[in-house]
């Protein structure tokens, strides 16, 4: 235990560095995600084909393929199509698109549980479709998309371990350039997992909840939690 | 679908709502069928009869819910399921329906009021963005009708706080608001506990009695559309089997169908 | 500089076509795995035993919650520190088994919670055995809503075995990888593995689906 500690003291600020590194790439991958995920998920709902069509194609395209071919291509392959993108830019990029297609399909289906009978209200009330989804449908819809997405906040958390690949300087790439000299293993990838599982559990899905039982609550339905 | 033969405008002594040749289909299935229906300014009409005859089809045509397959509805005098391109009718877009739904209000068996706004914002919601009135106004519409429905003091409360016939009340509430000039009422009581069915069909009386509204109601409390109505329809499959005063249909139905239904009906309680 | 070199790409197919063998196998043990240790995983959180089930749910959102990637490094170079040598594939199969048991043993949960108390009553009324119960009455009520989530991981777990590359399984991505750096050329080799894997996922979807619909009807759980 003792060596561990001295281990912690020794690499300490290196897995310090490379934790705000993955806290960055997690926080904007997941601004675009989300963006993505309105867009593309409203997109879907869309009658016109012309609107529809590119939608699911986007989404089939990025959740039938890894995250990781995604991320090759996008750091490898389009430059030669003369997009070069700096290796922290496509990282959060892949991890964004990745993200936003499984979003997507959160919106789509959040907004399609909505029931019948509140379109119907809005339209009996001669809402304008503006209107009624901005203050009617979204509001109802986004409280029953909070708990999964929690659950793929975590997801795109654990996504970002894969631009150390492209040599992003994130905690990933960090342990393992501290095992590749110390050949401490255990205490390397170990630090490391439980640094992303502490991320997970006592920030991210603490403050989703927070959010899911403030939004309740503007909605009225504090106490009676659907 | 030839809507261009008929009238852009109805002239002369006009009903509010007309359903002329009116048919719905579903697929293969014929749910109205060539309806020819009138209603009076001020008047109270029953709509009653077995399920499937197309009694809820009616209200949701009438809301513009539906799509109408042939024949033409009119409000006022006007199209509403056609709007007029020179001298001759086609089917009303989505910019037309806008300016002329207002017409219409309606109330529904599972009240869809909306869960995230208190009694009162529900009321003031559609005043406020559809009509474009001012918050201080809209409130004090809506409080006058959340009096008159007698939930004054619930102005607060949240849909989920409320039971079944108060929300049915706010909703009532919430649709008068918009000063329609039909209102429509689609088995209101029918998802509503006994105990609390009273609390609405005294709404509606008042609504009859106090401000002459004219109303469509869909209903199978016939105890109350006995008491209340102007008029009776009975449907069945599609069509007005038979329609006329209350005492008439209820006391003395010429229809065998209609016969048979109220027969039924009385079986059952 | 678009231009796509049709005969290197037919070229290189046969060896990226092999190493999509390796790769569906990779996934398929990885998933015989999960489908068994998530079965345990769900079963121990039902002992009621308490310190039993707080551990097993401990691991469980442990291993959730972290980076598959990170797991399979430390499972590959763990053993080694301690004496243990792992094979990479033998490494990438306990990794992946592990993660995805543990995702799984969410689904089975799910899905045992959603047997109607009425069933266990039932079966309690007719003094049913609990071994009886579970596997005659309450697990096949189980598994239709179970069957969308067991099959999205599948799919993921395919998805995932690129990761396997990273401690040298000769896997897709891995080979695709060593053919770019021979050749120079990465275009071909990654827009194919991407297609490949597309072409795989796409309809392994479309076909879950439709098992999904079949075992539903002849369970007579048809909504």
């Amino acid at each position: 235990m003792q060596q561990y500690f001295d281990y912690l003291q020794q690499y300490g600020p290196r897995f310090v560095d490379g934790t705000l590194v993955t806290i960055q790439q997690t926080f904007v991958a997941g601004f675009l995600a989300i963006a993505i995920s309105i867009v593309v998920g409203l997109m879907k709902l869309s009658t016109n084909k012309a609107i529809r069509w590119p939608a699911i194609a986007y989404i089939e395209f990025f959740r039938g393929t890894s995250l990781l071919v995604q991320l090759y291509w996008i750091f490898y392959v389009l430059p030669l199509f003369g997009v070069t993108l700096e290796k922290f830019t496509a990282g959060f990029i892949a991890v964004g698109l990745n993200l936003g297609a499984y979003g997507a399909e959160l919106v789509r289906g959040s907004i399609q549980s909505v029931s019948r009978g509140q379109y119907e209200a809005a339209l009996a009330l001669n809402m304008s479709p503006y209107k009624k989804m901005t203050r009617i449908i979204l509001p109802q819809a986004l409280l029953i998309m909070l708990p999964p997405w929690g659950n793929l906040l975590i997801e795109l958390l654990k996504g970002t371990a894969l631009v150390s690949l492209i040599s992003v300087a994130d905690l990933m790439f960090e342990a393992k350039q501290i095992n590749g000299s110390t050949y401490l293993s255990a205490e390397s990838f170990g630090t490391a997992l439980i640094i992303y599982y502490l991320m997970a559990r006592l920030v991210v899905s603490p403050s989703m909840r927070a959010f899911e039982k403030f939004w309740a609550r503007k909605m009225g339905r504090f106490g009676n939690h659907v | 679908m030839n809507a261009s033969t008929y009238p852009v405008k109805l002239e002369g002594d006009v009903p509010l709502v007309r359903f002329q040749n009116v048919t719905k289909r579903y697929g293969p299935l014929t749910v109205l069928d060539n309806l020819d229906l009138d209603v009076k300014a001020n008047e109270m009409v029953s709509i009653i009869g077995p399920s499937g005859s197309g009694k809820t089809t009616v209200l949701r045509m009438l809301m513009t819910l539906e799509t109408i397959d042939e024949g033409v509805i009119y409000v006022d005098g006007e199209p509403l399921t056609h709007m007029a391109q020179g001298d001759k009718l086609v089917r009303a877009n989505e910019k037309y329906l806008r300016k002329v739904r207002g017409n219409v209000g309606m109330c529904f068996q599972h009240f869809n009021l909306f869960p995230h706004m208190t009694a009162l914002e529900n009321c003031i919601e559609a005043p406020i963005h559809v009509l474009g009135m001012n918050r201080a106004e809209a409130e004090e519409r809506a409080l006058d009708l959340l009096d008159m429905v007698g939930l004054a003091d619930k102005k607060d409360e949240h849909p989920i706080r409320l039971s079944g016939g108060q929300q049915q009340r706010v909703a009532i509430a919430r649709a008068l608001a918009m000063r329609p000039k039909v209102m429509l009422l689609d088995e209101v009581t029918s998802a509503l506990d006994p105990e609390v069915i009273g609390e609405v069909l005294n709404v509606i009386r008042k609504l009859n009695s106090e401000h002459n509204l004219t109303m469509l109601m869909v209903t199978h409390q016939m105890g109350f559309a006995k008491e209340i109505s102007d008029r009776v329809c009975f449907f069945s499959e599609g069509k007005i089997a038979e329609q006329g005063p209350p005492e008439q249909i209820f006391g003395d139905p010429q229809n065998q169908r209609t016969q048979q239904f109220l027969n039924a009906v009385l079986d059952a309680g | 500089m678009f231009d796509w070199k049709l005969e290197y790409s037919v070229e290189i197919l046969p060896r990226l076509l092999s190493a999509t063998v390796n790769t569906l196998l990779a996934a398929g043990f990885g998933y015989l795995i999960a489908l068994v240790v998530g079965l345990v995983f769900a079963l121990l959180q039902r002992t009621g035993v308490r310190p039993v089930t707080f551990v097993v749910r401990e691991i469980v959102e442990f291993i959730r919650s972290t980076p598959l990637v990170v797991q399979i490094f430390f499972i590959f170079y763990v053993g080694p520190q301690f004496g243990i040598r792992l094979s990479p594939w033998t490494s990438g199969m306990i990794a992946i088994g592990l993660h995805y048991a543990s995702y799984l043993s969410e689904v089975y949960r799910a899905g045992l919670d959603n047997v109607p108390k009425g069933q266990w009553e039932a079966c309690r009324a007719l003094n049913m055995s609990p071994v009886r119960t579970y596997f005659r009455i309450i697990i096949p009520q189980a598994i239709p809503p179970s069957l969308p989530g067991m099959g999205n991981y599948l799919i993921s777990i395919f998805k995932d075995t690129p990761m396997l590359s990273v401690i040298g399984v000769a896997e897709l991505m891995h080979t695709a990888t060593t053919i770019g750096t021979e050749t120079y050329r990465y275009v071909e080799p990654y827009t194919m593995v991407g297609l490949i894997f597309l072409a795989i996922s796409l309809p392994t979807a479309m076909a879950l689906r439709g098992l999904e619909a079949w075992v539903r009807r002849k369970m007579g759980m048809d909504r």
